[in-house]
This record gives C-alpha cells, structure tokens and sequence, in this order.
C-alpha cells in the first residue's frame, strides 16, 4: 500500500479499520527515511524507540483508548528538545547533545498525549538561521523535487520529509517564515500559529518573541489536527497564551457566514485583502500568475478581493534583521563549552575555551547573526537600531491592524520565486535576507500565517500562496485554505520522489 | 595650599536575597548548604529549550519593601537581561531589571549616635543570583586541569537596593545598612542571615572638598557581607583616596575588593575593563502587571513598622526612645512586647519595657535565644508585673523571681497561670509591708549598728543609705523599701 500517499484522517481510518496497525505504518515509514537516506532530511532515528512507541500505540488502539492521531507516526524538528533523539538545532556545538526533557509539543503529540509514534529528527539551518537548509552543521537536506534545488528553511528537512513521503506530517518552528517557505517550496501546507498559541518550551530558541512552531502536512485539515494537540497554555512558557485550547476543525466544511442554507457559495462574504506591497518588482512572474489564478479561484468560491497596503513591508527585512539577531546573540550564550555542547581540545584559559569553543561550534551564518545582534545592542547603538526597529515592529504590527478592518484575512505570495539551486544565492547573505521579504511581517506582528501549495513553476517547481490572518484566527484560516483544497488539487501534486512509489530512490 | 576638609560620599547596593520556597524563575528549592547541583533543574541549568517562570511571591516581597519604604510601585515592571560570559552565570545573562524596576524612590530614616537623617534610596529590583565557581581540582572533559561549578545558588530571588550617594560617614552608611537589615527582616521577605550571603552591600565611594558640588570619582567595593568590614572597608577606602588625592594622585574609577585579613581594600577591575552589559527587555517574561489590588492586599497584611510603633509607646506609655528602639530592634522582640502590654496595666508599660530590655534581654543574650524561644512567656511576665504592681513583691525581688522563672522554665514549660504566685510563696519571697515586723528589723539593726547612728546623728547623711542597706539585707530584700525609709527617719529624728 502507499501509506505515504495517505493523509492523516485516511490513515486514521485504515488505523480504525485494522487495514495496518501502528508497527506497520512505523517501519513502512522508517524503511522510507532508510531509502532515501540520501535527501539528508533525517538527522536522528532510533528504530528501536519509535517501534516501541509503535506497539503501544497499537496497544492504545486495541483498547479503545485511541485518539484521532493514535499511532500515526511524525517527524519532529531537531529544533525541538527529546529524550531519546539528539536534539542539535542543525548546530555542531550540539552534536550529541540529548535533553533530559521532551519538549512540550514533542510531549503533547507523543503517547502521554495525541498518540503519535516519533519517527525521529529532521535537519534544519543551524538554529533556525536560514532560508535554504544550507547552514545545516550535517548538510544541507535535498528537495524531493530537485535535488539540484533546496528545500526551503529552516524547516526544511520537515518539509523534504513529508514530501518525500518519509513521514505523513512533520512539525516545524517559524521565526520569520521558517515553516511557510520550505512548505511552499516543497509543495505543502503550512501553518504559523499566532505567537504565543504554541509552548516554546523545549524549543531551542533562536529569537524569543518571535519562534513560533507549528505543523506542516499535505493538507488544511491536517494541520488542523496537529493543532488541536499541540495548541494551547502551558505553565512553562509564560508567553503562551492563557486561553483554553480549541477545536481548529470546527469550521472545516462549514461555509464562512455559518449560514447554511442562505449562501450558494462557501466562501460568500469572505473579503481577502491583496496588499499591493506584495506584488513588487521582485516577485517572479509565474509565482504572481499562480498567486492571482488562486484568487480567481477563491473569487469563484464567493471571495472577494479587496486592493489594501501594508506600506512598511520593505522595512520589515531590516527591522526583523535587528531583532532577531539582538535575540539570538543572547539566546545563544549559553553555548559556551562550560556545562554541555561543544568545548574546545585545546585552550589556556578561560577567555580561549570561550572563543575556541564558540568558533568551533557555531556556523558562519550564526556568527554573523550573533554579531549583528551583539552589535545593535551595544552602548551607543541600542536606541538607534534595537530601539528604533521595536518603533517599527509596533508601526508594522499596527498597518495589518488597519488591514483588518477592510478584510478578513490577506492573501499574497509566501516567497518571491520557487526553490532555487543550491550554492545561488549562499555566498550573499544580503540577497538571502530579501527572500523573506514577505513572511518576517506577520512574525513582528505575531499574526498567524500560513503556506498553502497554489500552482507549480515550468520548472516543475511549487509554488506556494500565503494566507494571513489577525490573531487567534487559525480555525478560521484553515476553513479557508480547506475549501480552496476542496476545489483544487494543487496539494495534491506530488514529488518525483512519491510519484510512482516504485521508483524509490531513483529519482535523479 | 590651604588644608580644607574633606567630606566623604558613600552611596550603598544591597542585596537581600528573598525568603521563598523556591527560585526567581524555576521551582528548584533555594535551601542552604544542600551538595553541590542537586538544587539546580533545567532551567537553572540553561539547558536548550527552557524557559524562565516568574516566581510572584518576590515581587509580592519587592512591594512590601516599596510599601515600608514610602516608594513608588512601578504599575507595570519589566525584567532585562544583564549579557556577560561568566562559567558560574549558566545562560550567559543575568535576568535583572533596568528600566522599570518594581520600586522606585522611598527613603529610610537612620539614628547615628542621636542624629536623625533620611537615607533617599534611588530604586529597588529584581534579579537572580549566579551560581559560584569552585576552584578546586576538577577535571575537564579532556582531562585538562579545571574549575567546578555549583549552580544551587542560581536563580535565588534577590532585591537589590540602591541608595542615592547621600551618606557622608561610614558610621552612617553602617546605620543605614543595620536599619535596612532589621526592616527586611522584620517584613519577613529575607532571613537577614549575613555570613550566608543573604545580605551583602556593594559601598560606592568618593570624597571631595568640603563645599564642592561635583562628586569626586567613586570606587565601588563589592560584596561586604559584615557590617564590620563594611565599616572597616569604607574607613579604609576614604583613607586611601584622601591620600592619594593629597600625594597629588588621581583616584581611577574601579571595582574593589576588601580583604578583611588585611584591612585594605584592592583593585578588581578598572573600568577600562568594564563590560557593556547589552541590556535589553527579556522576551520570555512578560511584563509584569502590578495591580492596586495586589498593592492594596500587600498593604492590609503588612505588619505595623518599628518606626510607628515607637512613636505609638512613646507617646501612649512615655517610653524612651532608647528603649522603644531596643523594643523594635526585630519583629519577635515586638510582638513578644506587645503581647505583655496588652496583658497589663497601662501605669506598668515603663516597668514592662525595663524588664523587657533588661532582665530578658541579658537571659536572651546569654542562652543565645530569640525572643519567642524565651522560656518565660508574656503571660509569666505580666503576672510578675501584676505582683510588683499590687505591692507584692519589690524590684529586687521581681528580678530574683524573673530568674527562677527562667530557670525553671528552662527544664519544663511553665505553666500558664499562678506559676508567679507559686514561687513567691515557695520561696518565701512575699514583700514585709506590715509596719510591726518592718520595726522590729529596723530595731534589731540600730541596736547591731550603734556607729552608724552615732554618725547619722552628727550630720553624716551617707550612714543613713548604709542602715536601709543593713535593714534590706536583713529582711532579705523584703521589707518594703518606702516604708523602711519613711520608718528609718522616724525613729532616727529625736523626739
């Protein structure tokens, strides 16, 4: 069977139905990660860990204890912390490094909470730093659907994972896109909770007020599954928000005005915003027509789309870029050689096994961005770039704000072109910064967002369509991007590496 | 060049550590002297993927200081992280507090050797402790020579008080620092135990001309956990300055560090050398709201302060201000005191506080008790009042009585009521008032001391102090001591 081509609520079924159980379904998917070993998307796995989660799944199963997620398997992030797995952030300073502690998404969607079988850690940009998977310690990971082209990042060993078949979902952390740009370029569906929807504990922090993790799956529903095991207050992190959790899949099906029989079509009286901002000189011309065809498409469901501004977008590269990395610098000081991690063989004192064991350990890109952040942090610099950029965080956080009042949720493109080959654009940070041009925004602001696959490139390439919402909208978001996959089969396009399954591996 | 006088600025950092169950931002336990690390969880550790928690009860601690100090309560307090590298400071920050710290402003008042002043404090706030380095014999993970770190200590909840360079001694600035420690303690928010280190001053201190109105440059030694070598610290450090100054010297701007063996104080580190802290809002704490209700319930549950009381028994009891002091010297001692007042007569408060910073306090001392750890309880102390009051018993015999109390009490709890009563009839110890048997002492004495009459009678006053002597002694300190007077004189004036 093609397990991997099953989504979540088909592979519940043929859970419930006793088609495969939970053991079948883990080593199918471990044989998988074992196959395409060469996609580099797995950092971690421990067979012998996820079988036994496995059969206590099943064990759950038979006994009638099971949830919908029960025994389906998951691949998580090395960003987040796990008992078993080595949790490394994509860093060489955390080689080897395991927690004493699940974090608390790992823990909520494990078998103390949703059920589902680890199938262990995929690789990501070293601390969530990068937009290509490139500044991996262990190598970057493949996109499965060119493996001359990057997957996307940070999360983009997830996002290779599930579209290479390797797991039915994955989870990922986005800090200023990180899950929305790697699900667009490899063809899936991705969503960035508001900010503080999500525990962070456990997560390793790259930017505090800005990480947020979320799912990334092959469909809308799906993700709202996820959700609806991962969301919610936790007593550990005091910025997630202390509301009782909800049902992500109740407006699933549902038409917008929840006026059954009034409406003859779903999406009557939806009003998307198009921010003209988005819609630059920079975009590429086939990812514009892809995004605009989806919005004929969400006119034809009963949409209508409404010209809007988001005036300091352009602003939103330098200001994220001053933050993040005035977070980061200090987020990372604990990796100092002292307690765990990476400590240099060879110093004379204390000053040295600092710096030799920061050099040794950290990437170039994590040194420029602990520079950057030292930097605007510094006396005589705080007020005219940290200061000044949390001015422009606030402006920003306030332009969407104004939005809202003219629609309900914006739409626009997640990343200005599709994939792009390995080594492009790696040797100009500069240029790797302006690909986030349209996904750091709804971070500053810790609006929810979210990646849903909308078209493919002539260079048989995904292209993925932002949607953006106002806070603590993400059921709403996921009913709307659920209707545009119900009347398309964008997400349904599948990679050479799924298409046919009996190719395994050969693609080339 | 004419000699001028110098004036000394000292301004003080305290650190209190607060009195909780557990850490600032972690649930890992703050008991003292547990083995090294076992008092250190995962978020002390700064292990990836924690998160800090804010412990409310210090902020709670925090406002109850404002609130005694007269000071401002920020409404909405902010925690910044402090950025260095240190091995005992696990996540490469200290959570502190910078720009909007819990209290701001409020002031203490001191008494130096009868003087009242008003220390101005500048602000009070937050911060977590480091942990401390152990420079033992370790090995590294290479096998290579190295230091150990305990980490029990990170994370401990501090309130770091900061005075305005007002104090101009260092008998001041001890004051100062022995009026805080009786106030942290008396609110019950640190255990003021001062060779753990959960009280020590950091002393800034400059000197200038008399008359000058520019500070001269400042020099601040850290970590004086006595008031001895706070005293001796400052002492030194003026001394040092004034010198140097004198030598035509230039005093640079450093931390120092007293070494009490040797009395002096030594450089740690210039300023060249001081780091820029990077300060910054700390993203993973909220800011924290600090409603009036949370003020107002602090408020209703504060315990009346040292200085109110002794205003109240100086003017309601005509108590000294020495002994109203003595009597608020710490919150035990006060409320042991006010128990015993509420117990007795009004007209014997004066008697009550003597007894108090007498008797008690010398048994106290002596047994190295606190106050509620005193085998004699209000409830005995009121009743021996009660006696000397009613005429019972004399001062004298009040003492003798208080000692046997103490003693007896000290190998079994006394009991509750009659105990006073039961000892003065045991032991004999009932005042003579009655006039008959006073006579008959005062007889038999005159007719054993025909000398000392004589000499009374030819003018010599003293002879008269020397029979009520002989006459007290003889009646073993019962006779009543008015009554010996008056008949003394009676029978001694020819008729």
């Amino acid at each position: 069977m093609n397990w991997h081509l099953q989504n979540l609520t088909q592979l519940q079924n043929s859970l419930q139905q006793g088609l495969i159980d939970s053991v079948g379904l883990t080593s199918f998917f471990l044989e998988r990660i074992s196959q395409l070993k060469h996609l580099n998307a797995f950092l971690d796995v421990q067979p012998e860990t996820s079988m036994a989660q496995a059969r206590q799944a099943d064990l759950l199963i038979r006994e009638g204890k099971g949830g919908p997620l029960t025994g389906i398997p998951i691949a998580h992030k090395d960003v987040f912390v796990t008992k078993v797995w080595k949790s490394t952030a994509g860093s060489k300073i955390l080689a080897n490094y395991t927690s004493p502690f699940d974090a608390t998404v790992v823990e909520r969607l494990g078998l103390d909470g949703a059920g589902m079988v680890s199938l262990g850690k995929t690789n990501m940009d070293e601390f969530a730093m990068g937009s290509s998977n490139e500044n991996s310690a262990y190598g970057p990971t493949l996109n499965p659907w060119n493996l001359e082209r990057v997957p996307g990042g940070s999360s983009g060993g997830s996002a290779a994972a599930v579209a290479a078949g390797l797991a039915p979902i994955a989870t990922g952390t986005d800090t200023g896109g990180s899950i929305r740009q790697p699900a667009a370029f490899c063809g899936l569906t991705g969503l960035k909770p508001s900010y503080g929807r999500v525990s962070r504990y456990g997560m390793i922090a790259y930017a505090s007020s800005l990480d947020q993790a979320g799912p990334m799956g092959k469909n809308a529903k799906d993700c709202s599954l996820i959700m609806n095991a991962i969301a919610g207050h936790d007593p550990k992190d005091s910025s997630s928000l202390e509301k009782d959790n909800e049902d992500y899949c109740r407006h699933l099906g549902k038409p917008w005005l929840d006026k059954n029989n009034l409406v003859d079509k779903p999406l009557q009286g939806l009003r998307i915003g198009v921010p003209k901002e988005y819609f630059s000189d920079g975009l590429d011309g086939e990812v514009r027509t892809a995004v605009e065809n989806a919005l004929r498409a969400f006119e034809g469901l009963g949409a209508v789309c409404v010209d809007v501004s988001l005036p300091k977008t352009e602003l939103s590269i330098p200001t994220y870029y001053v933050l993040a990395p005035a977070e980061a610098s200090s987020n990372l000081s604990r990796y100092d050689g002292v307690r765990y991690g990476h400590r240099s063989a060879d110093y004379k004192n204390l000053a040295q096994m600092y710096e030799r064991s920061r050099a040794e350990g950290f990437g170039a890109e994590v040194k420029r961005r602990i520079l950057i952040g030292t930097y605007v942090l510094s006396q005589g610099y705080y007020d005219a770039y940290y200061l000044q950029a949390q001015k422009i965080r606030r402006i920003i956080a306030q332009d969407f704000q104004n939005t809202f009042l003219e629609c309900d949720v914006l739409m626009g493109p997640v990343a200005p072109g599709v994939a792009w080959k390995f080594s492009e654009k790696s040797s100009d940070p500069v240029q790797m910064y302006l690909e986030d041009i349209y996904t750091l925004s709804p971070n500053l602001a810790g609006l929810p967002a979210m990646s849903i696959p909308c078209g493919c490139s002539t260079s048989k390439m995904p292209i993925g369509l932002q949607i953006i919402g106002n806070y603590f909208s993400e059921a709403r978001m996921l009913q709307i991007a659920d209707y545009f996959q119900q009347a398309s089969n964008w997400h349904l396009q599948q990679s050479p590496l799924l298409a046919p399954p009996a190719s395994n591996g050969e693609v080339s | 060049m004419t000699q001028r006088e110098w004036e000394v600025v000292i301004g003080l950092e305290t650190h209190a550590q607060l009195l909780t169950k557990s850490k600032i931002f972690s649930g890992a336990s703050i008991a003292f002297g547990a083995s090294p690390n076992v008092q250190a969880c995962a978020v002390d550790l700064a292990l990836p993927g924690t998160l800090p928690v804010l412990n409310r009860e210090v902020v709670s601690h925090a406002i109850r200081l404002g609130l005694a100090l007269g000071s401002k309560i920020t409404p909405v307090s902010v925690f910044a992280r402090k950025n260095y590298f240190y091995p005992d400071l696990p996540k490469g920050y200290q959570i502190s507090q910078m720009d909007l710290p819990v209290v701001v402003g409020g002031s203490l008042r001191i008494d130096v050797n009868g003087q009242e002043k008003e220390v101005v404090l500048t602000r009070a706030h937050l911060e977590e402790d480091a942990g401390k380095s152990l420079h033992e014999d370790f090995a590294g993970p290479h096998g290579e020579l190295s230091s150990g770190i305990d980490l029990n200590r990170a994370g401990t909840p501090l309130l770091e008080i900061v005075t305005e360079p007002v104090m101009r001694s260092a008998a001041e600035a001890v004051a100062y620092a022995k009026q805080l420690h009786a106030l942290v303690m008396w609110l019950g928010i640190c255990d003021g135990n001062m060779q753990e280190g959960s009280f020590r001053c950091d002393a800034n201190v400059s000197v200038r001309h008399q008359g000058e109105i520019k500070f001269g440059t400042r020099c601040e030694i850290k970590n004086l956990n006595s008031f001895k070598f706070l005293e001796e610290a400052i002492q030194f450090e003026v001394r040092r300055q004034i010198e140097l100054i004198e030598d035509g010297g230039i005093v640079k701007q450093e931390t120092r560090l007293y070494d009490p063996d040797r009395g002096e104080t030594r450089s740690m580190r210039s300023k060249e050398d001081a780091q820029d802290y990077r300060y910054f809002p700390d993203p993973d704490l909220l800011p924290v709201n600090i409603s009036k209700e949370w003020i107002a319930q602090i408020q209703d549950l504060m315990p009346p302060l040292p200085a109110e009381l002794r205003g109240r028994w100086q003017t309601a009891y005509g108590l000294s201000s020495y002994d109203s002091t003595l009597l608020t010297q710490d919150r035990e001692t006060a409320e042991f005191f006010m128990e015993l007042i509420e117990k007795i007569d009004q007209s014997m408060v004066k008697a009550a506080a003597n007894l108090m910073t007498g008797d008690f306090a010398f048994a106290l001392n002596r047994d190295g008790l606190r106050a509620w750890q005193s085998p004699v309880l209000p409830v005995h102390l009121a009743e021996l009042l009660k006696r000397l009051q009613d005429g019972t018993i004399s001062n004298k015999i009040a003492k003798e009585i208080f000692t046997l109390l103490w003693e007896r009490g000290q190998k079994e709890p006394l009991q509750l009521e009659g105990v006073v009563d039961q000892v003065i009839d045991q032991e004999g110890l009932r005042q003579i008032s009655d006039t008959g048997a006073i006579e008959l002492i005062i007889d038999e004495v005159l007719l054993a001391n025909t000398k000392s009459v004589e000499e009374y009678r030819s003018g010599k006053e003293k002879a008269f102090n020397a029979l009520v002597g002989q006459i007290m002694k003889t009646s073993k300190g019962k006779a009543n001591p008015a009554q010996v007077n008056a008949l003394l004189k009676q029978k001694l004036t020819p008729t």
